[in-house]
C-alpha cells in the first residue's frame, strides 16, 4: 500500500468518512466509540475522576521499543495511575502532515488499540486534522485519560513526608537515550530500547501493598531528577539520594558517557517513582519487582525535613552535591 | 565505558580522600585550570570529601567564559551579514554580546549552525556553496590544531567561501597574567590534562621556576582528581614545587608537536581580550601570513565599538579566581541558567553554571 494522507483526508467529506473507518474505526472499536456521533456517552462510575490530557510529539514517530501510538496510550494512562485512579477511558486527536503514508498511520494506529486493550482502557472519541506539508511533522496525537479513584485512596506529588522512602520501579533513562541515538547523525550500534509501558498494574498492585503509599510519579520529561524536585518542592520537603543505588542500564550509561548526557534528567516512559512510609518500603519494593517491568526496582533514597525543595545526591564514588532541575540542555522532542 | 569505571571506583575515591586528609596540615588553594575539572568536581561532590585545609578555586578554564565581548559582538555582527552562515559550537549560541547574542540573531533570521567539529563547518561550505561559512574558532591548544587543520584543508582545496573568526587562546600567558595580578594566595595549579596532550610540560616548568608553584596535570575523573590533589598538597606540605603527571595514560612532558606544529603553520600568537583578564600580550592567535584569505576579520567588516561586561556581573573575578560565584549579587537571583546575564552561567563549563548546579545552598 503506498497511499497517503491528502488534505481531503481532513476535509470532513467523503474521504474523511472513509478514513475513520477504514483506520480508526476499525482498530479502536467499542460500543461508546462505534456509533461515532458528536460525542462518546458512557456510564458514569461512582466516586472521583482523574482526568489528564497529553500531547505527543516524538521524532522519529517509530523506535525500538513502540512507536509514538503506543507512548500515547502508555502515557496517559500513567499519568492517571500516578494519582491513584483506574483508567477507563481515553480520547485520541490526530494532526496528520500531508503525504504521511497511510500504512504509516495505521500501523500507529494499530499500535495504539494493541496498547489501550492491555492497558484496559477504551479509546471512545476521537478526532483528525490534516495540515499542509512542512506544518506538522508526520503525526501528532493528542489524547485525554478519565479514571476512577477507589474511596481512600490518596495520593499526590505533595504528599512526601520526612523520613518516607524513595523508589524507583527500574533504570533510568531508557527511552530518552533510545530516542536520541534513534536520531539522524549518531549511528549508535547499541541496544538500546524505550520502556514505553503501562503501569496500572503495578500502580495497583503498590496501592494495594503500601497503605503508606503517599507519592506515585512517572519521571518522563526531564527525568528523575527533575520530577523529584518538583515533588520536593510540591512538599514541601528536602530529598536525599544515593546515587551507587539508581539503576542505570550499561548501554545506557555507555552512551550517555560518550554523549556527555546524565541519565538522570534523560526521559523514562515505563517508570515509576514511588514514595512510601519507611516502614512500608520492603513491601512496595516486593509489589514492584513482582511486576513484569520492575525486576530492577530499588529504594534510592530518603526524604528529609529541610532545606524544603532541594534534592540531594550522595554521589557514588562518595561526595555529595545538589542535584537540580533540568534546565535548558537541547534535547530532542522525546514524547 | 569499564575504562573510566576504574578510576570511578568507591572505595579507591575513599582512600585518596582519606590519605588527603591525613596529609594535610596546612590551609592550600589550589586553581583548577580547566572548565572540564570544575565540572567533574561538581558532578562527583568532590569538594565534599575533601578536609576544610583544602580549597579549590576556578580559573580561566571555560573557554567560552574567557571570549571577550566584544568577540559575541563581532560573531552577532557576521551573522547579521546577508549570505553569511556562521558555524559554531553550541556553547556560544546563548552567550550574551553587548546588545544581542547568535540565539536572538538565529531566532530574527540570521543563519546560525551548530557544529561539533570544524571539520563539520567545512563540509557545510562544501555543500552551501551559495553562501559564505565562518567558522567562530575558540577555543585553547587542545581544538586550535584541529581548527587549523581545517584551514589547511580548506586552502589545499581551494574553497573560496570558507573563513575563521579566530578568537583562540592560549594558556601559560593567561597563567603568567594571574600570577602577576593581584595576589591570589595560591599554592599550586590543577593543569589541563586536555591541553597539556598538545603543549607538553614545558609551560609549567617556568611557572615552577618563576613563582614557586606546584603544578600537576589532571586527568579528568574522581579517582585522577583526587590523586591529583593528595600530589599537590603532598608537594605543598613538603615545601617543594615541581611538575608531576598524573593523567600519565595520555600526557608525555613533550606533548603532541604535530598538533604545534600544524597550529603554528596556520596561526601566529597575537595580543588577545580575555574577559576578565583585560588584554594579555601575546595570548592569541590570529591567522598567519599563509592564510589571511581565510581570516574573517580581513573578509568582513567586524570593527566593533568597545564593549562594556555588563554592570553588576563579576564573570571576570569569578574566572580570576578573585570571588567564588555566589558572592556577586547577580548569582542565581538574576542571573541563572535559563536568564544567564555573564557568559559563566550559559556554559555548560562555566563556574557559575556548576556552582548553580551542583552546589546551591
Amino acid at each position: 500500500m503506498n497511499e497517503t494522507i491528502l488534505l481531503d483526508h481532513g476535509a470532513g467529506g467523503r474521504a474523511s468518512h472513509e478514513l475513520v473507518q477504514r483506520v480508526f474505526a476499525r482498530h479502536f472499536s467499542n460500543p461508546a466509540l462505534d456509533s461515532l456521533d458528536d460525542a462518546a456517552v458512557v456510564e458514569a462510575p461512582a466516586g472521583r475522576l482523574a482526568i489528564s490530557t497529553d500531547t505527543f510529539v516524538v521524532d522519529p514517530i517509530v523506535f525500538p521499543g513502540g512507536n509514538i501510538g503506543s507512548l500515547a496510550v502508555h502515557g496517559t494512562v500513567n499519568d492517571l495511575c500516578c494519582r491513584g485512579a483506574r483508567p477507563l477511558w481515553l480520547t485520541a486527536g490526530f494532526v496528520l502532515e500531508e503525504g504521511l503514508p497511510l500504512a504509516l498511520l495505521e500501523e500507529v494506529v494499530a499500535a495504539m488499540a494493541e496498547a489501550a486493550s492491555a492497558a484496559g482502557v477504551a479509546i471512545v472519541a476521537g478526532d483528525t486534522k490534516v495540515v499542509g506539508r512542512g506544518q506538522a511533522d508526520k503525526v501528532f496525537i493528542n489524547t485525554a485519560g478519565v479514571g476512577v479513584i477507589a474511596p481512600g485512596v490518596e495520593i499526590g506529588g505533595h504528599m512526601a513526608r520526612p523520613g518516607d522512602a524513595v523508589l524507583v520501579s527500574g533504570s533510568m533513562g531508557d527511552h530518552g537515550v533510545t530516542i536520541l541515538a534513534q536520531r539522524a547523525g549518531l549511528g549508535l550500534n547499541a541496544p538500546l530500547v524505550s520502556d514505553s509501558a503501562a503501569l496500572h498494574g503495578m500502580a495497583a498492585g503498590l496501592i494495594a501493598a503500601c497503605p503508606g503509599l503517599h507519592v506515585l510519579r512517572d519521571p518522563t520529561r526531564g527525568g528523575l531528577a527533575t520530577t523529584l524536585n518538583e515533588i520536593a518542592a510540591s512538599s514541601g520537603v528536602a530529598l536525599e539520594l544515593d546515587e551507587g543505588t539508581i539503576p542505570v542500564d550499561a548501554a545506557v550509561n555507555g552512551v550517555c558517557e560518550l554523549l556527555g548526557l546524565d541519565p538522570l534528567y534523560l526521559a523514562n516512559e515505563g517508570k515509576l517513582i514511588a514514595i512510601v512510609a519507611e516502614d512500608q518500603a520492603p513491601a512496595a519494593l516486593e509489589a514492584m519487582r513482582s511486576h513484569a517491568k520492575g525486576g530492577r526496582a530499588a529504594v534510592i533514597g530518603r526524604v528529609l525535613e529541610a532545606p524544603a525543595g532541594r534534592v540531594w545526591l550522595n554521589t557514588a564514588v562518595g561526595g555529595r552535591r545538589l542535584l537540580d532541575m533540568l534546565s535548558g540542555e537541547p534535547l530532542p522532542r522525546i514524547c | 565505558m569499564k575504562h573510566a569505571d576504574e578510576f570511578r571506583d568507591p572505595q579507591l575515591t575513599r582512600n585518596l580522600a582519606r590519605a588527603i586528609t591525613a596529609a594535610s596540615r596546612k590551609p592550600v588553594r589550589f586553581m583548577e585550570l580547566c572548565g572540564t575539572h570544575t565540572m567533574a568536581i561538581a558532578r562527583h561532590g568532590l569538594l565534599e570529601m575533601l578536609p576544610p585545609t583544602v580549597e579549590l578555586v576556578s580559573g580561566p578554564g571555560c573557554p567560552v567564559c574567557v571570549t571577550a565581548t566584544e568577540e559575541i559582538d563581532r560573531a552577532v555582527k557576521l551573522a547579521r551579514q546577508p549570505g553569511v552562515v556562521v558555524a559554531t559550537f553550541g556553547d556560544l549560541l546563548r552567550v550574551p554580546g553587548s546588545q544581542s547574542s547568535l540565539a536572538r540573531e538565529r531566532a530574527a533570521g540570521a543563519k546560525v549552525e551548530i557544529v561539533y567539529s570544524p571539520l563539520d563547518a567545512l563540509e557545510l561550505a562544501k555543500r552551501q556553496t551559495a553562501s559564505q561559512v565562518v567558522f567562530l574558532g575558540i577555543g585553547f591548544e587542545t581544538t586550535a590544531p584541529t581548527v587549523a587543520a581545517a584551514m589547511a584543508m580548506a586552502k589545499n582545496q581551494g574553497l573560496l567561501n570558507f573563513s575563521v573568526l579566530a578568537a583562540h587562546k592560549l594558556l601559560p600567558p593567561a597563567m603568567e597574567a594571574l600570577l602577576t595580578g593581584p595576589s591570589l594566595g595560591l599554592h599550586g595549579f590543577i593543569c589541563p590534562g586536555h591541553v597539556t596532550t598538545v603543549i607538553g610540560t614545558a609551560a609549567y616548568e617556568e611557572v615552577v621556576a618563576r613563582h614557586g608553584l606546584p603544578c600537576v596535570v589532571a586527568g579528568f575523573e574522581p579517582a585522577d582528581i583526587l590523586a591529583t590533589l593528595l600530589m599537590l598538597v603532598k608537594q605543598a606540605e613538603a615545601g617543594q614545587a615541581r611538575v608531576e603527571i598524573q593523567y600519565r595514560r595520555a600526557v608525555s612532558p613533550q606533548g603532541n608537536p604535530q598538533a604545534r606544529e600544524m597550529m603554528n603553520q596556520v596561526f601566529q600568537p597575537v595580543d588577545a581580550a580575555w574577559r576578565g583578564l583585560g588584554v594579555i600580550p601575546q595570548s592569541g592567535l590570529e591567522p598567519g601570513p599563509d592564510y589571511r584569505e581565510l581570516d574573517a576579520r580581513r573578509r568582513f567588516d567586524l570593527e566593533v565599538p568597545p564593549a562594556h561586561d555588563p554592570p553588576a556581573c563579576r564573570c571576570g573575578d569569578v574566572l580570576r579566581g578573585l570571588c567564588r560565584p555566589p558572592d556577586c549579587k547577580l548569582f542565581a537571583a538574576v542571573c541563572t541558567p535559563t536568564q544567564p546575564v555573564g557568559p559563566c552561567m550559559v556554559s555548560q563549563e562555566g563556574t557559575c553554571a556548576a556552582w548553580f548546579k551542583y552546589r546551591r545552598a
